[in-house]
This record gives structure tokens, C-alpha cells and sequence, in this order.
């Protein structure tokens, strides 16, 4: 039997094998085609991009290329002490060349955010050197310890030692209020001035009420999109689907317009009295705002993925269910709604995902307790310019995503999503 | 225990979707317990509807729908302890056959002991034992709808009702499980209301079957009295196959009558008709006429061929007789064959018995 699995040919003698893989390269390469297109546009726009976030937020390079000799020798010192002659001169060397080429500024406003006070003392050295007053025959060490005390400290030695390696993780220490003490060690920042855990947490709490929200209004909807005859559905899904229509500006303005304190919400519970009118409640620049206009703009995320998969639930079955003797409550909760997972956990990962970076909306009715993470992405990139503490807490909040899904997929299993 | 004969009944019962149109009108019927009947008519005939009504998912527009001599009319379907086979099986996809089985008696609390015992004994019953962690969706169309059958069947109900249940299967398939169910019915003696437009299947399994046509049930009884007597023409033509042909009643006695057709006579059996001038469709199974008749018939026509269909254990020939082309005749392909061939003239007869005189169509 076994010298039957000889090679099977094809009429014109050709190995069937062969001749099948020749037939199906074609279709590899149209079908490669095809997407390409796609795939280079992902890679220029997506993982580029992301690489290219990702080396800002670490890189650390400009140091280690401003002082290459003070390094080198560093590499020989214990960090106890002060240094020996010979860093101070790699680095007096250093710090000339910087001084020619007028760069001396920028290593001062670096060295300034690793420990306070280097821009005066590298101002000093600077009016020193440019005066020629250091003399480059005697001590160097001695000259430059007569600039000011703290060029005698070791602690500012240990600073700039710490900025040698050309990586480092001081950006996503800061993105969870730790920073590099003095030591090397991770310690954490002063309680009060512990914002971005603040608004990590308060990131993840309005996405998952949002989430919550969003669910429990759009499964309702969703259900009933889905058993209404045509004529109707068709009706109420443009009804939910019309937000998506509208700008998103335009919308969030809209919410501005009726959640302000003389805003017609407000009115309305004014003129039912529900509210007093001089103590009317503030329903915008806070979270209240946030929930609200969030949860409008994310519901056809939610509804959608949720119609798709009741739409292929069988009306028969929660007939089947009832007609076995289940109440309705019952038939719903062990027949309807195990099948209708899928669109759950399509949906919730959708909102979750698109709320925890959700931007215009918090920063236009969020107010102070309504901004998020993203705000202070946007923050850190248009106001003080840290784009490598953008970059790094716009990684962190991806990886923070990533882990979610992780987590979905180990609980829910990713093949269980259903988007439509 | 006498079998109460009134165990089902619907009383004068007319179902509306819109308030315009009666997709049930005045329906009058009576179901015996531990009988099989079925709901036989075209679609939008109302027999669906009826079923609906039965299991609690309709309500009647008017009148009184009674189990065992209580109005269910106001009993939501979970309290009315009656099973039901769906068209597309409706098999909850997400549980196990043995799930499925159980769920019925789960929500009536049932111990855990009891429901094994039970499902087991229901799957015996369909011959699916060893199938009690298979997936629905791992399941053939025809164990699909053998554990359809065994869920509706696990928790005893007094009623099953079947919606056109062997609809997604194929023929022989269909037909094995036509028997299959009939068995069960009658080891079991639930009773059983079933729904289908298909003839056959109504004429191998039902004790009686109810044709449906226009909202109204137009002849109620046994199969062979539905095929043999058809009440009209609706029936005739809506069971079995028949040859028809339109004429006026000119003579008419107690059990026979002369209908005259566009250019002959012809004697039939006055069913409908009551008097001269009436006109009428006679209506005559294929396999009553004869070839070259030996016996004496009151009806004794020559035809000719047109068409020889071989059917393996039948031939139709299509005639032309009496104006019409449309004639059929079944002849069994037994051993004393006759050679039948296109254009040739042959002796048709049958007695007039046979002719059955319906409402005109």
C-alpha cells in the first residue's frame, strides 16, 4: 500500500503539487495586491507612527550625545563621591564644545528637569568658559568648583550620571507619579501632587459607567430594532443612527446649550418645579457633563454590534423557551440573552476602547473633574511641548487597551465578538 | 379513563391581524385526546395561525379555545403545559442536547435524579442515546429534529403541537421520520396537533386531518375518507390527484347524475348538486379509470395519447378525452403491461360512482 503514495501527476506530466501551487501563487499575488494598498497605508499612518511614539517617549539620546567624553570617563567613577579630575575636565571639554556651538542652554534645561537648579550653575560655567576665564593648564576640577557650591555637591554629579544611558523609562515613571530618586531607585511623587493617577482612575471609571450606561440603554433599543417589522426598524434605526450624521462638534455643543446652568434642561426642571431657580445644579464641566454627552455620542457603537447579533436570533427560540414552560423572565435570561454575548462584548469593548481616549467631548463640557487622560495627552503636547510624556502616556493608555482585550479574550474569547 | 373526545376544542373561534381580514374564520373543532390530527392546507390558509393560538402566541380575535374543558384563551403560554415542535427545530444553540432536554424540566424544578431518568427515556425514545454533550449545531438536520421532538415530548405534556416540523429535511429522511413520529405518537398516546401542507405526510400520519383553505376548515376526516370522498373541489384537488371537468347538471337522480360538458355527457355522482341547471365540477382520481374496461361501466370513453411519462412503479399517460387534454390516468407497471404509445386511441371507463359531482370551481 504503501508504494501507492507515489506522486500524483497531471496530464502533462507535471507533480500535482507543483502544479497546484503554480495555479494558487497566481491568486496569493492578486489577493497580495489587492491589500497592499491597505497595508502600506496602515504601516505609514499606524506603525510608524506608533514605533515612532514609542522611541520619543524613551529617548533619552540627547545627553548622552552632548557630553560624550564626560560619559566615558564616568563609566570608571563610583558615584559616591565627587569625580575625579579627569570627568571634570571630559566634561569641561564637553561643555566648550556646547558653548560653540550654542547649545549649552538646552543641557542646562535638561539636566534642570532631572534636579533643580542646574540651569543657574551651567549659566555660570557658561560666562566662565566664554570669558576663557577657566584655565586649561591647572586643575580643571578646582576651577570648576569655584563657579558654585553645588558644582561641589555630589548629588548633581549623581544627576547627570543618571542621564547617561541613551533609553530611559523616567516619562512612564511620570505618567504613574514616580519619578527616579536620587539614589536610581523608583520612589513616588508627594500625594498632592499625584495627578495623572487621578485621571487614569477617572479615565477608567467614565469609560466603564459610559460602557454600563451605553448597555443598558442600547440593549432595550437593540432588541427592539431587531423584532420590529421593517417599516418601523428601518425608522428608528436612522433615529439612532442620525447622531452619527452630525458633526461631533456640533453635537457636544449642542449638549452645552442643554445642560448649562440657564440651559434648557435646567429650565425645564425650573418650570416643573424640581429645582429651584436660584439653586439650579450644575450639569456641565463635570462629570454629569461628561457621562451624558459621552454616552449619546457612543450608543450607536453599542446598538449596533448588538442589533447585528439579535438580528440572527431565531424569534422561535424564545418561543421555544415559553413554550417549554419558562416565564418570559426566563426564557429571556437563559435562552435570549446567552446568545446575545457576542453583541455584548462587541459593543462594551467598542465603547470602552473609543471612551478611555475620548477627547473633544470631556474637553469641552468635561470641566475640571470631567477631563480625561487624552486631555492631558493633548495638554502635554500643545501646551508645554513634552512630547516624549505624551508619547508615553498615549503608550501607556494603548497598552492599557491591549491588556483589556487580553482580558475580554480570556474571559469572553475574541471569537465570540461579533461586529455585524 | 374513557378518552374525553372534546379534549381540544375550538369554539367558534375567528382570528384577525388587522381588523380588516379573518385569517380565521368561525372555526368549529373538536380534538380527541390521544389523537393525531393534522392541520393540512396551503400557506395562509390560518392552520399556523390556529397552531399559534393553541400554544398561547395568538389570541383569538373571538370565541373560546378549551383544554380539557378549561378556556386557555387568557393562559400565557409557559402555564399551558403543552409542547411544541418548531419549523426550524429552534434547538436553543448555546446548551447541549442534554441541556436542551432538561431545560422543560428544569423550570419546573424537577430534581436533578428525575431529569436524567427523563431525558434519557426521552432520548431512547428518538434512539439518540450517547448524544447528551453534542452541540445542536454538531447534529445532522434529522437529530435536530429528533431532539426537537424529545424536548417537546420530555415533560409529559397532553398536547404536542408540530409546525410543519420535517419541512428542512430531505425526502427519504422525511419519510422515515413520518413513521418515527407516528410510533412514538402511538406508544405514547400524547395527543398530537399537527401542521403541514404536504398531503403524503397528513395521509401516512394522522388519525384525522383537517384541511384548511381560506380561514375555514373545509372537510374534516380520516385519510382515506379525505382522499375517497372529497366533500369539493378544494379538497379534491388540494389532496391526491384528480381529473376534472366542468359541466351543467341536466338529469339528476338519487345517486346518479347526468352532466352535460362542452360536447358529451357524462353520468356522475351527485355530491353537491341538488338540481337541474346547477353547474358542477366533476372530479375523478386518476387511478378509478380503467384501460379497456372488461367489466361494465357506466362511463365508457375513447381518448388518445399524447404523453407517456414512466414513473418506475407507475406510467401517467396524459389523454385527450371528452375536449380536455389534460386527462390523467395511472397505470401500475405490473407484469400485464400494455403497449402504450403516443397518438394511440385507447378505451377509457369508470363508474359513475367514482365521478364525484363537487361545487363548480
Amino acid at each position: 500500500m504503501s508504494s501507492e503514495t507515489k506522486q500524483i501527476l497531471t496530464t502533462d506530466g507535471i507533480p500535482l503539487e507543483v502544479s497546484l501551487k503554480k495555479a494558487e501563487k497566481k491568486n496569493k499575488i492578486k489577493a497580495f495586491l489587492l491589500v497592499a494598498p491597505l497595508l502600506l497605508f496602515l504601516i505609514i499612518t499606524y506603525v510608524f507612527p506608533i514605533g515612532e511614539m514609542f522611541s520619543r517617549s524613551i529617548d533619552d539620546k540627547m545627553i548622552t550625545n552632548m557630553l560624550p567624553k564626560t560619559f566615558k570617563e564616568m563609566e570608571k567613577w563610583d558615584g559616591q563621591e565627587l569625580p575625579s579630575e579627569e570627568v571634570f575636565s571630559a566634561f569641561y571639554y564637553d561643555f566648550k564644545v556646547l558653548v560653540e556651538k550654542q547649545e549649552h542652554g538646552k543641557l542646562g534645561q535638561r539636566l534642570n528637569k532631572e534636579k533643580n537648579g542646574f540651569n543657574s550653575i551651567t549659566k555660570r560655567l557658561f560666562r566662565q568658559v566664554k570669558g576663557k576665564k577657566i584655565d586649561e593648564s591647572i586643575s580643571i576640577k578646582e576651577q570648576i568648583m569655584k563657579v558654585h557650591k553645588r558644582w561641589r555637591n555630589v548629588e548633581y554629579w549623581q544627576a547627570i550620571k543618571r542621564t547617561a544611558p541613551p533609553y530611559t523609562m523616567a516619562k512612564y515613571l511620570k505618567g504613574m507619579d514616580m519619578y527616579y530618586a536620587a539614589d536610581g531607585s523608583i520612589a513616588q511623587v508627594e500625594e498632592d501632587r499625584r495627578i495623572h493617577r487621578i485621571l487614569w482612575l477617572r479615565t477608567l471609571e467614565i469609560a466603564f459607567f459610559v460602557t454600563l450606561f451605553c448597555f443598558l440603554m442600547g440593549y432595550p433599543i437593540a432588541h427592539l430594532l431587531a423584532t420590529l417589522p421593517m417599516k418601523y426598524s428601518n425608522l428608528l434605526m436612522i433615529c439612532v443612527l442620525l447622531p452619527f450624521w452630525t458633526s461631533l462638534l456640533v453635537r457636544t455643543a449642542s449638549w452645552m446649550i442643554l445642560l448649562q446652568q440657564q440651559g434648557v434642561v435646567n429650565d425645564f426642571f425650573v418650570m416643573i418645579g424640581l429645582v429651584a431657580d436660584d439653586n439650579r445644579p450644575e450639569m456641565m464641566y463635570n462629570k454629569v457633563g461628561t457621562y451624558v454627552a459621552m454616552t449619546q455620542i457612543l450608543l450607536p457603537f453599542m446598538v449596533l454590534p448588538l442589533y447585528s447579533v439579535m438580528k440572527t436570533i431565531s424569534p422561535s427560540l424564545m418561543r421555544a423557551g415559553k413554550s417549554l414552560g419558562g416565564t418570559p423572565f426566563v426564557a429571556f435570561w437563559k435562552v435570549y440573552f446567552p446568545l446575545t454575548i457576542p453583541g455584548i462584548g462587541a459593543g462594551c469593548l467598542l465603547v470602552f476602547i473609543l471612551a478611555i481616549g475620548y477627547y473633544i467631548t470631556p474637553a469641552l463640557v468635561g470641566g475640571a473633574s470631567g477631563t480625561l487622560i487624552s486631555n492631558q495627552i493633548a495638554f502635554h503636547m500643545k501646551q508645554t511641548l513634552d512630547w516624549s510624556f505624551a508619547s508615553a502616556m498615549g503608550l501607556m493608555l494603548l497598552s492599557g487597551v491591549l491588556v483589556i482585550y487580553w482580558i475580554y479574550n480570556k474571559l469572553v474569547g475574541v471569537d465570540n465578538i461579533k461586529l455585524g | 379513563m374513557s378518552k374525553n373526545p372534546e379534549f381540544v376544542k375550538f369554539d367558534k373561534v375567528d382570528k384577525s391581524y388587522d381588523g380588516k381580514v379573518l385569517v380565521v374564520k368561525d372555526l368549529q373543532l373538536d380534538i380527541a385526546e390521544g389523537e393525531f390530527i393534522t392541520m393540512l392546507g396551503p400557506s395562509g390558509s390560518g392552520k399556523t395561525t390556529c397552531l399559534m393560538m393553541l400554544a398561547g402566541f395568538e389570541t383569538p380575535t373571538h370565541g373560546e379555545i378549551l383544554l380539557d374543558g378549561n378556556i386557555i384563551s387568557n393562559i400565557p403560554p409557559h402555564k399551558r403545559g403543552i409542547g411544541m415542535v418548531f419549523q426550524n427545530y429552534a434547538l436553543f444553540p448555546h446548551m447541549t442536547v442534554y441541556e436542551n432536554l432538561a431545560f422543560p424540566l428544569r423550570v419546573r424544578k424537577v430534581e436533578k435524579d428525575e431529569i436524567d431518568k427523563k431525558v434519557d427515556k426521552a432520548l431512547s425514545m428518538v434512539s439518540l442515546n450517547g448524544f447528551e454533550t453534542r452541540m445542536p449545531a454538531q447534529l445532522s438536520g434529522g437529530q435536530q429534529q429528533r431532539v426537537a421532538v424529545a424536548r417537546a415530548l420530555v415533560f409529559d405534556p397532553a398536547v404536542v403541537l408540530m409546525d410543519e416540523p420535517l419541512g428542512a429535511l430531505d425526502k427519504n429522511l422525511r419519510e422515515s421520520m413520518q413513521y418515527e413520529i407516528k410510533h412514538i405518537h402511538e406508544s405514547i398516546g400524547v395527543t398530537v396537533v399537527y401542521v403541514t401542507h404536504d398531503q403524503s405526510e397528513a395521509l401516512t400520519m394522522s388519525n384525522r386531518i383537517a384541511v384548511f383553505n381560506d380561514g375555514k376548515v373545509q372537510q374534516l376526516s380520516n385519510p382515506a375518507e379525505l382522499y375517497e370522498k372529497p366533500v369539493n373541489s378544494f379538497v379534491a384537488e388540494f389532496i391526491g390527484e384528480n381529473n376534472t371537468f366542468n359541466g351543467e347538471v341536466v338529469d339528476i337522480a338519487k345517486d346518479k347524475c347526468k352532466v352535460k360538458l362542452a360536447n358529451s355527457e357524462i353520468l356522475a355522482n351527485p355530491i353537491s348538486v341538488k338540481s337541474k341547471g346547477e353547474k358542477t365540477t366533476v372530479s375523478l382520481r386518476p387511478e378509478r379509470a380503467l384501460i379497456n374496461p372488461t367489466d361494465k361501466m357506466d362511463n365508457m370513453f375513447t381518448g388518445k395519447i399524447e404523453e407517456v411519462i414512466y414513473h418506475g412503479d407507475h406510467t401517467r399517460v396524459r389523454l385527450n378525452l371528452l375536449g380536455s387534454s389534460e386527462f390523467i390516468l395511472k397505470v401500475p407497471n405490473s407484469t400485464s403491461n400494455l403497449e402504450l404509445k403516443v397518438s394511440q386511441d385507447i378505451n377509457i371507463g369508470w363508474n359513475s360512482a367514482d365521478a364525484r359531482a363537487l361545487d363548480p370551481k
